[in-house]
């Protein structure tokens, strides 16, 4: 039976994937970008703003949401999680005002000015750290360090996130985005040559999220113990690694074959998929090991209006995201 | 400095910081909207090119909105962890609508700045007015929430916590609807004088520039509008709040002792160790009048409470005065404007109209920034008016300075970006100097 704090926890897990491959694919541009050297740099850096100009306001709401949804339907695991992890939420913050405003300045003015080479600097290296640390996050509350109920009977935890999981599932996180960026700006350009720099580096990435999404139930298995059970041996866990296996493998051979598009719907699928692992393994907690989604949830009468009130605005949102995507990724993403 | 200090100090340097650019964002599509909406009329270029550089100028206001505003919504949860505990659960809803509200803004500025030439005009203005409306939606469903915070409601408190949820009378809180009216009002008079100032500015130099005249007859009316409606506003809250939070009234007025047929202290330096403000021009009667609409009435004092549950009146009555004074000048210049504009065309644009007209432009947003600090720091020490203490709420983790620093320096840094840019855009000024109409 699911109830009313399911949903509202599955609300959020929904926001996240969202953002994920929207807003993480845009971080991911930037991460391509930072290390851009050698022919076409300057094209290629041209091809990742103009892809992420209309879009990029949009997708970044999807974290709002996700917090919003998370300290309505479960304040007091909002209080733990901004207590324990102050410092990681810190950076990420840091990251977005950082990586999001530069974006701005950059897609709408800053063609028309040198740019300032520190600056440029500091600003490109947020696309790094902001979704390296939103991985960081989200290992360390399935780790099971952060203990404790409520900020009352915190326990321990600001340091849980230094730890070897929650950093592995850091750099799955960065290498991740970053593929699905590569994957994303293949469509995004007729020019074949950019096409194929972004599929070698569709490639490249995909190596590097198969590599890690294989070490990490290795590391899971020490580094947070009861999430490792969960994903691995829970009835649901052979297919649902079975079929991000087979995503991963579709995708690198649609990518060899340049079958872009259905290369694209196999990379959102693995993420998704990774996503949804992270979820129903962290499931029936809010945090591990002390903090269940339905201790956490707020009243039945908040949680059904929250509910509600998303139902409609999903109504009404979808329609215009997806008249935003028929305007300006119209070739993109429905052919021609 | 203590922890709680370094705490507010941060907060109150995202919300100064982030408040500049949610104004904007509220007023700005507006203006942008009705300058395309005067071109698809009249067809005159002039209004086309308006609404593009207003729009670029949208972007850029709305883009570091969108990131102060994204940081905002984490540090509620990282400075006062306690709070959010608290009142998440019973507040949070209008978190939730502004948060879709602002989902319609950015989505549908996307068409808007990047569509002029992929959509049909109608659809490009209808995003635009959507734009408009979840710009005001979004600003006055946030306002809720501080509304809530000044008159709790939707709970009953049970050992501490709260129960017995409404969400819905939470979010409909008595002090709502004043505030959201006051805001959207700031808003818009903030907005349109700033914009209209800058405009004024450039009028006079290049005093025939068609240009910067239907910039400045458009920002004005828009900005004029709200500052002739705000006194009427004005009024409603300081009543409302006479009735509820009558010692953040008393800190506004510099009001210690309570009596009957109290003054309305106009300047004057409220002296909390001797209790009593010095130096103030008295008007008898007058805040009894002004407050409850009786010249006899009661005014409570802040002597009337402990010292531990008082505001520091000093800051809140000065704020409180410099935003009525900005208020005001905002409202008299509309009216002249008004006159002038409907009589005496030539004066409207003549030399010290808009030397007056470009002396108001900052006053909008001086007077949104004060009129915040009146309603924060005259909640204090309150962070839930009676509920809970903002020492109670702040973050158990220590060493805030760090991150005061850091994200000082970040908003230094993405202010003056963001107003090199503005600057940029305002350094080219379109030619349109012929007269036709």
């Amino acid at each position: 039976m699911t109830s009313l704090a399911d949903l509202a926890a599955g609300s959020i897990l929904a926001s996240l994937v969202l953002y994920a491959l929207t807003g993480g694919a845009d971080f991911g541009g930037g991460v391509w970008a930072l290390f851009d050297r050698g022919p076409r740099a300057g094209e290629r850096e041209r091809l990742i703003v103009q892809a992420i100009g209309p879009v990029w306001e949009t997708n970044h709401i999807w974290v709002i949401v996700a917090v919003v949804v998370l300290f309505t339907g479960f304040p007091g695991a909002y209080a733990l999680l901004s207590t324990a992890l102050f410092l990681p939420v810190t950076l990420v913050l840091a990251g977005i005002v950082l990586r999001g405003s530069a974006f701005a300045f950059h897609a709408y003015h800053l063609h028309r000015e040198r740019r300032a080479a520190g600056w440029g600097t500091l600003f490109a290296a947020s696309s790094l750290l902001t979704p390296f640390l939103l991985g960081v996050v989200l290992g360390a509350v399935s780790s099971g360090m952060i203990r404790g109920t409520g900020l009352a009977n915190l326990a321990s935890g600001t340091r849980s996130w230094l730890a070897a999981f929650p950093l592995c599932v850091g750099m799955l996180t960065l290498s991740s985005f970053s593929y699905l960026a590569a994957v994303y700006l293949i469509l995004e350009t007729d020019v074949p040559e950019l096409r194929e720099d972004f599929r070698l580096r569709a490639l490249a990435s995909l190596a590097v999220v198969i590599f890690l999404s294989a070490a990490i139930p290795l590391f899971s298995g020490g580094g947070a113990p009861e999430f490792h059970r969960a994903l691995t041996g829970s009835f649901w866990s052979l297919p649902l690694l079975g079929i991000n296996a087979l995503a991963a493998i579709c995708a690198g051979i649609f990518l060899l074959r340049r079958a872009y598009r259905l290369a694209r719907a196999c990379a959102a699928a693995q993420v998704t998929l990774l996503l949804a692992g992270w979820g129903l393994a962290q499931y029936p907690f809010l945090i591990r090991p002390d903090l269940t989604i339905r201790a956490a949830a707020a009243s039945p009468a908040m949680l059904r209006l929250l509910l509600a009130v998303l139902g409609a605005g999903a109504l009404l949102l979808f329609p215009a995201i997806f008249l935003l995507l028929r305007v300006f990724k119209k070739e993109a993403l429905f052919g021609r | 400095m203590s922890e709680l200090i370094l705490a507010r100090i941060q907060m109150a340097i995202f919300f100064v910081f982030h408040i500049l650019f949610a104004v904007a964002g509220m007023g700005m599509p507006v203006l942008m909207v009705l300058a395309e909406g005067a071109f698809l009329r009249t067809g005159k270029a002039v209004y086309a090119d308006l609404a593009r550089r207003w729009a670029r100028g949208t972007a850029v206001l709305f883009a570091v909105g969108a990131v102060s505003g994204t940081v905002l919504s984490f540090e509620l949860g990282l400075l006062w962890p306690r709070f959010m505990e608290f009142s998440g659960g019973v507040i949070g809803l209008p978190f939730a609508l502004e948060g879709f509200a602002f989902f319609t803004e950015a989505i549908f500025l996307g068409i808007y700045l990047y569509g002029w030439e992929r959509v049909s005009p109608r659809l490009h203005l209808s995003a635009g007015v959507m734009v408009a409306l979840g710009g005001v939606l979004s600003g006055v469903f946030v306002v809720s929430a501080n509304g809530w915070m000044n008159s709790p409601s939707g709970f009953v408190l049970v050992g501490g916590r709260p129960a017995g949820i409404s969400p819905l009378s939470a979010m409909a809180n008595p002090a709502w609807k004043s505030e959201a009216i006051h805001m959207t009002l700031a808003a818009f008079a903030a907005t349109g004088f700033a914009v209209a100032g800058i405009h004024a500015f450039r009028l006079r130099r290049e005093t025939g520039n068609r240009f910067h005249r239907a910039a400045l007859v458009i920002a004005l009316s828009v900005g004029g509008a709200a500052a002739v409606l705000q006194p009427l506003s004005g009024d409603m809250s300081a009543r409302f709040v006479a009735r509820s939070q009558p010692v953040k009234l008393a800190a506004m007025e510099g009001q210690f002792r309570t009596e009957r047929g109290a003054p309305l202290r106009i300047g004057g330096m409220p002296d909390p160790v001797n209790e009593t403000t010095r130096y103030a021009i008295e008007v008898p009667r007058g805040l009894s009048l002004l407050a409850f609409h009786d010249p006899d009435a009661e005014v409570l004092g802040l002597s009337a409470v402990p010292r531990d549950e008082r505001p520091d009146p000093r800051p809140v009555h000065a704020a409180f005065q410099v935003m009525v004074a900005c208020g005001m000048c905002m409202a008299a210049v509309a009216v002249a404007g008004a006159l002038l504009g409907w009589r005496r065309r030539e004066v409207f644009f003549g030399r010290a109209f808009l030397l007056a007209v470009a002396a108001c432009g900052p006053l909008g947003l001086l007077a949104v920034e004060a009129g915040w600090v009146v309603t924060e720091m005259g909640r204090q020490p309150w962070i839930i008016h009676k509920v809970m203490r903002t020492s109670e709420a702040v973050t158990p983790v220590g060493g805030l300075a760090l991150p005061l620093v850091v994200f000082s320096l970040i908003y230094l840094a993405l202010g003056t970006f963001a107003a090199r840019m503005l600057r940029r855009e305002l350094a080219e000024s379109p030619s349109f100097p012929g007269e036709e109409g």
